[in-house]
């Protein structure tokens, strides 16, 4: 049968274009690659090639035409034994138009309904379970451990995580006993291990890649969004990257701009990842562990400052922490405070003040920043009614300015103040001290801005 | 049984350069049917077409066992179809339609097949490089004997995070093959004026790495060099570079007009330096096959070719729900175990 050569849409976006010249005329034959016209697109004159071989029998569209619509018929082309009579008997289909339909709601609908939504209260571990005292550092490298001997497919891979015992000492004695093997010294080259720990993760690996801080990974962060975050999407299901990426982020002390960034916000963004963000030994370790086994990209962002300092942490053969599960470190009734990671101390702090001054706050550690439990914030500030959220992080596009959207968009009814973001200023870290203590977040702002809040 | 027939060449059994010559002819003619359903609308956004290179991948494809990994650029329908992924899915995909290999959800540059041992499909030039070392990485953890093959092309070979790679592949002994298919324009800039350097492969000394250049035009020294990248990678004796000299017939993409370049240059090369015509004509010069033989092979390509595009053109587009799944792995399953 003769069939109709279209014309073609030759850029994503084109839709019409001209018939600038036909390099062959009736009665040519044709084979597949040859090229039978030229075509100006409204970027460039593209070379129009032949895909079927056959004689051209009719040039319905003549040089020079302009404005001719994509898909529409421009030459008829016979098959071997075929003639010009043959033409009006063709019809060739074309293209059939995407049927256009809306895109569904987001399975979590936002909405305005003043419902109290169902958040997990549980507690982390049983009551009476035996507490010892271990430092943040300790807990991390104990729940890398624990892991490391459960699954002999874990392994760390970092700057100086194996012979220096790690530039934190986070990995402390881990090359000891697990050997070079599973713990492995890189060379300084973000980019490239952050690519090879996502490769191995592919290849059925479950790879904690540790950043000397999390400032570095700035290199590797179009593995870690490009490659680990979106090939279980782009693959329909196939294939993952179960694997965690970690290391000491935000500000530590006098390290300057380049040193000194939290990135709660940035990966907070990304569908595919999940972000966790301690305070405590306990969360640290019970978070670890769950990342670990989760099967899916997870950035773990830690704290220099953090690192040495002492809590509680349960005694128990296997702690894990739920992701997307705050924890309420102390119950108000006045003001909700909501914070994360290093952020904490100074909403604890405030707290404490707070309460000499007869003001009631609620003190909410988010722990995950994605997933997120919003459903304990809500349920908070429709008991205080007002809402101030704490970290370090900068202002414009903070984990605290979702938060606020959140509440306006599912508890406006309930707010009786505009909820404050206590944030880092809106400067590159400075090395002064002076000028450093100014940039971060204080303890003095966050009792400001509840003041403000509730009015006094 | 035909099999003993030697070529002149090398030592090449006719039912294998048949072989070839059909992998070889089913991509062409594929990338072709893709380019007319581009130009249809049924393809959208970029689709880069692999013609001019097929004999790299058959070639490839040749020398790797059962097992064996492949990781590459968004230019990958042919390697796709190399390692024996269904045409039908990958036109399907292509289209961004359900039957697609990823639902319809990546398209022509991110398409992956874990059956096959794929790895996609990436689109960011030069990431698939640490990918694949990564691959390696993991096929050493496990001590399984696999190699993995790493295309990237001579834009690529300039990316920073190319030579990071190569150092720690170096230093680790990981079996990796570095393929650099160099089809002379990274997009529309030439070799000549993206570097001084003379040669792609030669960089690996730098680190360590032994490589070699290869005729890409010729599926059998492709044949032949990967079958000795392979044996080095599998003798524990780490990383080896394939630097590939091919020619794309086709513009970067499909919006690409190709003014970089004049048509005599094209046409000299499909004309004196054809891969698929160079095994054509060993196979009738060596009768090997006779002219009906190689019809019926073209006439069952173009079967299987038009039945893809058959398939792509009727498989539903994906339920509007799918664009909530995949996002994150089921977490009571282990990914990748």
């Amino acid at each position: 049968m003769a069939t109709e050569i279209l014309m073609p849409a030759l850029s994503p976006t084109m839709e019409e274009g001209t018939l600038a010249k036909w390099l062959v005329n009736e009665g040519d034959t044709v084979s597949s690659g040859d090229i039978m016209a030229e075509i100006e697109t409204d970027k460039a004159t593209m070379e129009f090639e032949a895909v079927d071989e056959g004689t051209i029998g009719k040039i319905l569209v003549p040089a020079g035409t302009e404005g001719v619509k994509v898909n529409t018929p421009i030459a008829v082309l016979l098959e071997e034994g075929e003639d010009a009579s043959d033409i009006a008997a063709s019809a060739a289909p074309a293209a059939e138009a995407a049927p256009a339909a809306a895109a569904p709601a987001a399975p979590a609908a936002t909405s305005a309904a003043p419902e109290a939504p169902v958040s997990d209260t549980s507690p982390d571990y049983p009551e009476g379970t035996a507490m010892k005292s271990q430092t943040v550092r300790e807990a991390l490298r104990d729940a890398m451990a624990e892991e490391m001997r459960a699954d002999e497919n874990v392994f760390l891979m970092g700057e100086e995580v194996a012979e220096y015992q790690g530039a934190y000492k986070v990995s402390q004695g881990l090359l000891d006993e697990f050997g070079a093997k599973r713990v492995i010294d890189t060379p300084i080259t973000e980019h490239g291990f952050a690519g090879i720990g996502v490769g191995a993760a592919f290849g059925g690996l479950r790879p904690i890649v540790e950043f000397m801080t999390w400032n570095f990974a700035m290199q590797a962060i179009d593995q870690i969004i490009n490659s680990a975050a979106k090939t279980l999407y782009m693959s329909g299901g196939q294939m993952g990257a179960p694997m965690v990426f970690r290391g000491p982020n935000g500000a530590a002390a006098r390290v300057g701009a380049q040193h000194s960034q939290d990135y709660a916000a940035w990966y907070m963004q990304v569908p595919g990842l999940k972000v966790v963000m301690p305070y405590s030994a306990a969360d640290a370790k019970g978070l670890m562990k769950t990342a670990i086994r989760d099967n899916n990209p997870v950035c773990f962002l830690e704290n220099e400052i953090l690192y040495g300092r002492s809590f509680d942490v349960p005694d128990m053969d296997d702690f894990t922490i739920p992701f997307g599960k705050a924890r309420i470190w102390r119950e108000g009734t006045d003001v909700t405070l909501v914070s994360f990671g290093i952020g904490m101390q100074y909403a604890l702090e405030a707290a404490e003040k707070l309460a000499e001054d007869g003001i009631s706050a609620e003190v909410i550690d988010l722990r995950t920043i994605r997933p997120m439990d919003t459903a304990t914030i809500i349920n908070s500030v429709m008991k205080t009614n007002r809402c101030v959220t704490v970290e370090e992080g900068w202002p414009q596009g903070s984990v605290g300015s979702y938060i606020s959207s959140v509440l306006m968009q599912q508890a406006f009814d309930y707010l009786d103040a505009p909820v404050i973001n206590c944030t880092g200023k809106d400067v590159p870290m400075p090395y002064a001290a002076n000028l450093e203590k100014h940039a971060l977040i204080t303890t003095d702002e966050v009792i400001e801005a509840v003041k403000q809040v509730t009015y006094r | 049984m035909a099999a003993r027939k030697a070529t002149t060449k090398s030592n090449v059994s006719a039912e294998e350069l048949k072989g070839y010559y059909r992998d070889m002819l089913l991509i062409r003619r594929f990338e072709e049917k893709a380019g007319q359903l581009y130009g249809m609308g049924l393809i959208g956004g970029f689709c880069h077409l692999y013609i001019g290179q097929e004999a790299v991948v058959v070639g490839l494809e040749a020398a790797a066992e059962e097992g064996d990994k492949r990781v590459t650029s968004y230019r990958d329908h042919g390697h796709m179809l190399a390692c024996g992924m269904d045409p039908n899915g990958v036109m399907a995909e292509l289209t961004g339609r359900e039957g697609g290999y990823s639902k319809g959800k990546g398209g022509s540059m991110h398409m992956f097949s874990k059956e096959k041992h794929f790895y996609g499909g990436h689109g960011i030039v030069a990431a698939q490089v640490p990918l694949g070392a990564g691959l390696a990485f993991a096929d050493k953890y496990k001590d399984n004997g696999r190699v993995t093959f790493t295309y990237f092309g001579d834009g690529a070979a300039n990316q920073g995070q190319v030579y990071e790679a190569y150092n720690m592949a170096e230093l680790w002994d990981l079996p990796v093959i570095f393929v650099i298919e160099n089809n002379q324009y990274a997009m529309g800039t030439s070799t000549k004026r993206s570097t001084k350097s003379p040669s792609y492969w030669e960089r690996g000394a730098a680190y360590g790495i032994p490589g070699e250049e290869v005729d890409g035009m010729d599926v059998l020294a492709v044949k032949a060099a990967g079958q000795k990248a392979v044996a080095h990678c599998r003798a524990g004796k780490g990383p080896y570079i394939l630097e590939i000299k091919t020619y794309r017939y086709r513009g970067h993409s499909m919006s690409d007009p190709a003014k970089y370049r004049t048509r005599e240059e094209v046409q000299k090369m499909r004309d004196e330096r054809d891969p698929i015509e160079a095994v054509r004509s060993m196979l009738l010069t060596g009768k090997h096959a006779s002219e009906d033989d190689l019809k019926a092979i073209d006439k069952e390509i173009k079967q299987i070719v038009n039945a893809s595009a058959e398939f792509a053109k009727e498989s539903p587009e994906p339920a509007l729900d799918e664009l909530w799944t995949d996002i994150y792995a089921d977490d009571a399953a282990p990914q990748n175990a």
